[in-house]
């Protein structure tokens, strides 16, 4: 296999507090070597990549993705997420088992970590279904799933109910050290509602779903999480009462670990508005105190990953009256932008930024991805912060266009992505 | 009107957002017709030549005859499309529905439709001007405009008045738009239920919230009683009919603590002894059938404005 050099790129690797001016070098497919900008030699047959003073970063690692294959083809398949992710600048994905049919046994884990790797552009990570069939009444088989490769279990946006369920797939998936990821949100108080209580919703007349939903389902399952001793995640964090609850739980030692997505640290519920169903998520998008609220928990490392909670839909599910419309968005191609949007804002530092997006997620899911070190994977993505594009719905990669974010400038290109020491994605990709 | 960007169709779909320069014109317009209907005057060249299609995804006698009549007297051809039973049970989505009405060139779209924001989706795809006949819980701006212009007959003004609207009101698209269309004319308003019905979150609509009648109706000048449907009782909202009518029916003696004449309005039809006394009902107070009356004057008064404008933009 071929030699690389990325030459005149800035080195960050948050995993190992790495942020200079530098050369990497990659062979076979693996990182052999990082050093300071200045250095001089290099081997014959390199090929050499100038990246002009952009960042060069770990490949990012997205740990809430879900794809349309098996059962929604229509909507995304694993190709054409694939090309999504390159386009983002992400090399691993942590897919939902929430497909037609539920990752429920181990064949499937091994089929979808499979077919990943046929793509040569993504390494997918799936997660398990942690009850049958995703159906919420009994528990999946979570040791065989995690014995073939699933990184942590879930039901994807179906919140675990019964706190009994829940009682019993903390203990039990703590005897594999697996961890359980719950949609936060009491659904007899969700109901049918399909935007945050309040004033915008009342406007509107759509049924609302109150934010304490969120605080209700967080603050039991910390107690069981306390109770069981089990590694408890909660995707898609949204409220600010429901990042507080996580930081004294963290505070107090609890195996408690959160994420959000991009729409909730970039958009607010007025985004709705006109009855815009591209901007309907689960759960909905909140107030602007929760946005800055939830902001706070990134800065202050209460949630420990971004992901991009990308949920491909297509027209059909979307251009209806907003109550029967669609919830999700499209998210791999905005990650990073709309990440960096917290940056260029002062919320984050780049290193803090990228951390969420790289070794931080790479770490809850126990994967290796996720870092520059001697002897990884060279999965790389080199962008530019400042350098601005356009995200126009119709015109993405891959098969999914509901973004919320059509018609929005964002700041942070991605230039070119590596897997493997492979380019997938920029002008050098093949 | 409000109208979609980008477009020179204008639509009625709602009247949050609507200005009084652009309230009052519209009552002085359906006032006119509401003399030139009891003199039988109406010239039917007004909307000769124009088609105009009722189309209710819901069930509806009332406002769908009143739209029907409204379009008649004025000339337009009056199709009526009950959905509700139709292609939208075979599948066939709302913009498909659109689809074919751009096909058959309709100038005018009266929608009524379950969903909040229903006749908004419709009115970016369709070319036909659309008239928002009751969304969801969201609005029913025809209704409103025909409440308004009722007080305003009786009372000469909607300025400085107190009006209560008592009853579902969190369920009530009548409720929504008449706070909307009365606080802009500088109305007074106060919402009157139960906490189930009547959530503090009204408040942020500029209402005053009152979960007694007897503190709600003090005062007032004009009452407006909704109508509680059934499935608020299924849904655990209202313990029974009868609890409800003890607590927030209006009858006579409720009706004393407003002012001397007071207005009693409904918007129809009536659940008689749930929400509202018999006596109330038919009493000279009463002006539900007024209102039904007011109904078809405002209703010719939208389509006439709304087909002005469509071809002078």
């Amino acid at each position: 296999m071929s030699t690389l050099l990325f030459e005149n790129v800035r080195l960050l690797d948050p995993s190992a507090e790495l942020d200079q001016p530098g050369r990497l070098l990659v062979r076979n497919g693996v990182i052999e070597a990082t050093d300071k900008a200045g250095a001089e030699g290099k081997p014959e047959d390199a090929q050499i990549i100038d990246g002009h003073g952009a960042v060069l970063c770990p490949g990012l690692v997205d740990m809430r993705v879900e794809i349309g294959e098996p059962g929604h083809e229509y909507r995304e398949t694993i190709a054409s997420a694939a090309r999504a992710a390159s386009a983002g600048g992400i090399t691993t994905i942590a897919v939902l088992p929430t497909c037609e049919p539920a990752i429920d046994n181990p064949a499937l884990v091994r089929l979808l970590r499979g077919r990943g790797e046929e793509t040569g552009a993504i390494s997918i990570l799936p997660y398990g279904a942690l009850t049958k069939g995703c159906k919420g009444q009994e528990l999946a088989e979570i040791g065989l799933l995690n014995e073939a490769g699933a990184v942590a279990f879930t039901d994807g946006a179906r919140a675990i109910d019964p706190a009994r369920l829940m009682r019993q797939a903390l203990t039990y998936a703590s005897g594999f050290n697996a961890m359980v990821v719950q949609h936060p949100e009491e659904p007899s108080l969700a109901g049918s509602g399909c935007a945050t209580a309040g004033e915008l919703a009342t406007r509107m007349g759509l049924p609302g779903i109150p934010t304490v939903a969120e605080a209700i389902m967080i603050a039991r399952d910390i107690r069981l999480a306390e109770l069981t001793g089990g590694r408890l995640h909660f995707g898609h964090v949204s409220t600010g009462e429901g990042v507080e609850l996580i930081r004294q739980a963290k505070a107090r030692g609890v195996p408690v670990t959160c994420d959000t997505a991009p729409h909730y640290i970039d958009l607010n519920e007025n985004a709705i508005g006109d009855f815009r169903t591209y901007a309907k998520f689960s759960p909905p998008l909140r107030s602007e105190a929760d946005r800055l609220a939830v902001c706070a928990g990134l800065a202050d490392g209460t949630i420990d990953a971004i992901a991009s909670d990308h949920l491909p839909r297509d027209a059909d599910d979307k251009r209806l009256p907003f109550a029967q419309a669609a919830t999700g968005g499209t998210g791999m191609v905005t990650l990073l932008g709309v990440t960096l949007g917290r940056v260029h804002d002062g919320t984050l530092t780049l290193a803090q930024a990228i951390a969420l997006l790289t070794h931080k997620p790479a770490g809850l899911l126990r994967s290796k991805a996720g870092t520059l070190a001697k002897g990884a994977a060279a999965d790389l993505c080199l962008f530019a912060p400042e350098r601005s594009w356009l995200v126009e719905a119709g015109s993405l990669p891959g098969r999914a266009q509901n973004t919320p974010f059509d018609g929005r400038a964002l700041e942070g290109k991605v230039l070119g992505t590596w897997k493997a020491g492979r380019a997938v994605y920029g002008a050098t990709a093949a | 009107m409000p109208s979609f960007p980008g477009r020179h169709t204008q639509h009625l779909l709602g009247l949050q957002g609507m200005t009084p320069d652009q309230i009052e014109p519209l009552l002085d317009l359906a006032e006119s017709y509401a003399l030139l209907n009891r003199s039988r005057k109406v010239s039917r060249d007004v909307l000769r030549g124009r088609t105009l299609i009722n189309l209710f995804f819901e069930d509806s006698t009332r406002t769908r005859t009143s739209f029907e009549l409204a379009g008649k007297r004025l000339g337009a051809d009056v199709i009526n499309m009950s959905v509700a039973q139709s292609s939208v049970n075979k599948g066939e989505t709302l913009l498909d529905t659109a689809a074919t009405l751009n096909a058959m060139q309709a100038d005018l779209l009266v929608v009524r439709h379950a969903q909040s924001g229903a006749p908004a989706l419709l009115a970016q795809k369709v070319e036909a001007c659309v008239v928002n006949a009751g969304d969801g819980t969201h609005e029913h701006p025809t209704q409103a405009l025909l409440d308004a212009l009722t007080i305003r007959r009786h009372c000469g003004h909607l300025a400085g008045l107190t009006v209560a609207i008592c009853g579902d009101v969190a369920h009530s698209r009548v409720a929504r738009s008449d706070i909307h269309l009365l606080t802009t004319m500088g109305s007074r308003v106060r919402v009157v239920g139960p906490p189930t019905l009547v959530p503090n979150a009204l408040r942020h609509l500029g209402v005053e919230v009152f979960h007694t009648m007897e503190e709600g109706l003090k005062d007032v000048d004009v009452v407006i009683m909704l109508r509680l449907q059934r499935e608020r009782m299924s849904a655990g909202l209202i313990p029974s009919a009868r609890e409800y009518f003890r607590f927030y029916g209006l009858d006579n003696r409720r009706l004393a603590l407003a002012k001397p004449n007071a207005l009693v309005m409904h918007p129809g039809p009536m659940n008689r002894g749930v929400e509202i006394d018999s006596q109330v009902a038919d009493s000279d107070q009463s002006v539900i059938q007024e209102q039904v009356e007011m109904g078809v004057a405002v209703r010719m008064a939208v389509l006439d404005r709304l087909t002005r404008s469509r071809h002078s933009a």
